[in-house]
């Protein structure tokens, strides 16, 4: 496909860098807009056909592996597993699962009496949602059990695999509500995707090209309205004129440093790399970074529980076939009658023999003839794993370290420490997933107590310019032609996968940006 | 020298062999070519010298022991590579250096506790004396002053464990040992529930199968 390209001197109207999850959809919306738009990319731009191996080391190479120090009282563990560094971001390992949010999360201070409430309304999410859902063909079940009433998903839900029709065993005997999870990989064909073929290695990205990640939903359609997408292109800086506008941003791509002009620049990435670049473009006028005249770029950092229960099946279960989560049960997002706040749910799991070896030697010290003996027990093991909603806390942050990377970049520092509250969610999850598991009669039950995932946080959304960076458009209030629209926006993560909100803010900020053009207000 | 005195367990999926599947649709090309290198990694250190090799190779055999004689994972060798070929994790306690760093630090530290407490190298001591270092190692007990400062409990896990027990399950030998289905594009899986199995997974023996199983296995391709 022949892509437009645009010259470094020529100020084009949007500049995005990071094309995942919530790159891509602008790329390609503010394209078909007819704006002119470059997306930039740290990473390679992957042909999946020809370049992804069916192996978990090798496909290490999607991951963001570029160093960064983690501290705190429960450091997060980074690099492979945690976020994306190729065009499509983190979507080209997620694990599709796509769920909405619960309506009232949006108000979550105001209706629920924790974290903070967001700028948005869930009734026109509920739109956007749907809009994301079409956008992404996704596949999921004729009725979801929770929540406001939403569309029939655009394809019908995949089969089950072992370890998915467990979770759901175990769900009935609890009493529980379940159901197959809503995926973004295609049951049925769609036009370049054949359907899943359940290979499950879809965490290191997926070889058929059926899940539909922003590199096979978006980045196409971006090209195609005439974006240019610009891969292996770090941007380290953000350069800003003495008038307070954004000017483009300086680059390095085949080893020399480059300058894009533009007009706009959004920010799309990841909840980590989006605080570092806006605290490394600081200036003597905005010396603390940019946009954060309050004090929140790279505060209130969360991430999403991540915390497993596994246990031995006498019968061969294989979770290794098939996506990974192919059920869940959202049942303690929606039930209130706890003595914590926030939600979560938990999913079947399917991992591989080395993220599988992690959590042997991780949550049960394993190793020796030991370590070996149990990891024998591969086909008969069975788990479920939460997502659950940590809350925002301000001493949870991304700031730069004084070590820099292969760019010469100072790199991010990631301090974390659970809460009282987070701590509590988690426990209640493992009891609940352990007794699950004893109700299908797994045996040789253990927990895996730390694990963690889906961060979000640091460029936080708001209506009051002193208690957020940016605005329900996810334009930061302090430079009006820059803007942040991934992860980070966040003031809340829920007890749900990210991914179908990201996207789907990001669809809304396609629609407000055009609006806004039209009434001359960029 | 320690003995490797590590059963390998042929029982379970007896004449399983994931890569009788390497030509079949199960894997494509780059998958091919990936597990192809990854089975001629250089046997000899790159980054590390001949007495850091000598304690590495105990520490490896220790944490995964494996049979005298018969096809080998050479563990050792994919350490060096991780750390030559400049494999990140992604990732780094603010208390642990780099990993070749860590890794030259953590070999030493080992021999200076073994010296300390044995008066000979790691590698010379007998597998029940390396492995009770090692577990002191993971308790977080071992403090000499050649760690400097390096937390003997981080290092154990961060590095010692999750670089050699990657490395081994990364490899073949260790997916046959498991009955893992191993690379399986464009082909992936069909028959998806309980007890169900795809002509091309290993077949578990089953007690008084095991024939039965063995057949199958070789039929796998
Ligand atoms: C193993 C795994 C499984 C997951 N599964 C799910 C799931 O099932 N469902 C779900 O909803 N979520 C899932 N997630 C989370 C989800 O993928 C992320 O939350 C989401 O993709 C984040 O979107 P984003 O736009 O913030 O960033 P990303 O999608 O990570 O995109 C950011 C992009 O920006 C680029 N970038 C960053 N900085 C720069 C720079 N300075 N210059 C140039 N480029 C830059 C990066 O290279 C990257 O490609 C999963 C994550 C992981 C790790
Ligand atoms: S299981 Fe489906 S989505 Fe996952 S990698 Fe395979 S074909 Fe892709």
């Amino acid at each position: 496909m022949p892509m437009r390209q645009y010259s470094e001197d020529e100020a084009v109207d949007f500049l995005v860098i990071g094309t995942g999850a919530g790159g891509a959809p602008l790329i390609a919306g503010l394209a078909e807009g007819g704006f002119s738009v470059v997306g930039f990319d740290a990473g390679p731009w992957f042909r999946p056909l020809e370049e992804f191996a069916s192996d978990e080391q090798e496909q290490n190479k999607l991951y963001w592996t570029d160093t960064r120090v983690v501290d705190g009282a429960n450091p997060m563990v980074m690099g492979g597993k945690n976020s994306g560094k190729a065009v499509g971001g983190s979507t080209v390992h997620f694990a599709m699962v796509s769920l909405r949010f619960r309506p009232d999360w949006f108000k979550s201070r105001t209706t629920l009496g924790y974290g903070a409430d967001w700028p948005l309304d869930w009734r026109e999410m509920w739109d956007y949602y749907t809009k994301a859902e079409q956008a992404l063909k996704i596949s999921g079940p004729v009725v979801y059990p929770w929540g406001p009433k939403r569309p029939r998903y655009p394809y019908r839900a995949h089969e089950l695999n072992s370890a998915a029709e467990l979770l759901g065993r175990g769900a009935e005997a609890m009493g529980i509500r379940w159901t197959p999870t809503p995926l973004a990989t295609v049951s049925a064909p769609r036009g370049d995707s054949p359907p899943c073929v359940y290979r499950g290695y879809c965490r290191f990205g997926c070889s058929t090209n059926a899940k539909q990640s922003a590199l096979v939903a978006f980045v196409p359609r971006a090209v195609k309205a005439g974006a240019e997408i610009r891969d292996l292109a770090m941007v380290g800086r953000i350069e800003v004129d003495s008038s307070g506008r954004a000017t483009g941003v300086h680059y390095i791509r085949e080893g020399k440093w480059r300058f894009q002009r533009a007009h706009n620049v959004i920010v799309a990435g990841y909840a980590v790399e989006t605080p570092r670049l806006l605290l490394a473009s600081a200036t003597d006028r905005y010396r603390d970074g940019l946009a954060n005249s309050s004090g929140l770029v790279g505060k209130n950092l969360m991430t999403q529980s991540n915390q497993a229960v596994f246990g031995t099946m006498q019968q061969e279960v294989r979770w290794n076939k098939g996506p990974p989560s192919l059920s869940l049960t959202e049942h303690w997002n929606y039930d209130d009658r706890k003595d914590f706040s926030g939600g979560y749910c938990w999913m079947a799991q399917g991992p591989l023999p080395v993220e599988w070896v992690t959590v042997q030697t991780g949550s049960r010290g394993l190793w020796g003839q030991k370590l070996i003996d149990e990891m024998e027990k591969y086909n008969h093991q069975v788990g479920l794993k939460m997502v659950g909603e940590m809350l925002p806390d301000e001493r949870n942050t991304v700031t730069l370290d004084d070590e820099v990377d292969q760019y010469g970049l100072r790199v991010a520092r990631v301090t974390y420490s659970w809460g009282d509250n987070d701590k509590a969610l988690i426990q209640h999850a493992l009891s609940q997933m352990q007794t699950s598991l004893e109700a299908v009669s797994a045996t040789d039950i253990f927990r895996q107590e730390n694990d963690t995932n889906h961060l979000g946080g640091t460029a936080r959304m708001g209506n009051d310019r002193r208690n957020s960076v940016v605005n329900a458009d996810c334009r930061s209030w302090d430079i009006p032609n820059l803007w942040v629209c991934d992860g980070s926006v966040f003031p809340t993560v829920g007890g749900v996968n990210p991914s179908l909100t990201i996207t789907a803010i990001a669809m809304r900020t396609v629609d407000r940006i055009k609006q806004m053009a039209k009434r001359g207000e960029l | 020298m320690t003995d490797h005195d590590g059963t390998r367990n042929p029982d379970r999926y007896p004449d399983y062999d994931v890569m009788s599947k390497q030509f079949s649709p199960s894997w494509n090309e780059v998958t091919r070519k990936v597990v192809h290198a990854r089975l001629a990694v250089p046997r000899e250190p790159r980054f590390f010298n001949q007495g850091e090799w000598d304690t590495l190779q105990a520490v490896c055999a220790r944490i995964m022991p494996q049979p005298a004689t018969g096809a080998i994972i050479p563990l050792p060798a994919y350490v060096d590579a991780k750390i030559t070929e400049k494999h990140e994790d992604g990732y780094r306690y603010a208390s642990l250096p780099h990993q070749g760093e860590a890794w030259q630090r953590g070999l030493a530290a080992l021999d200076q506790e073994a010296a300390d407490s044995h008066g000979a190298r790691y590698h010379l001591l007998t597998p029940e004396q390396q492995d009770a270092l090692l577990q002191r190692m993971q308790d977080g007990k071992l403090d000499c002053s050649a760690w400097q400062g390096m937390p003997c409990k981080l290092f154990f896990e961060h590095r010692v464990i999750a670089d050699i027990t990657h490395a081994y399950y990364a490899h073949p030998i260790a997916w046959n040992e498991i009955g893992f289905g191993g690379p399986a594009s464009p082909r992936g899986y069909v028959r998806m529930g309980l007890n169900r199995r795809d002509p091309w997974e290993a077949a578990e023996a089953h007690p008084g199968k095991e024939a039965h199983a063995r057949r199958e296995n070789k039929r796998v391709g």
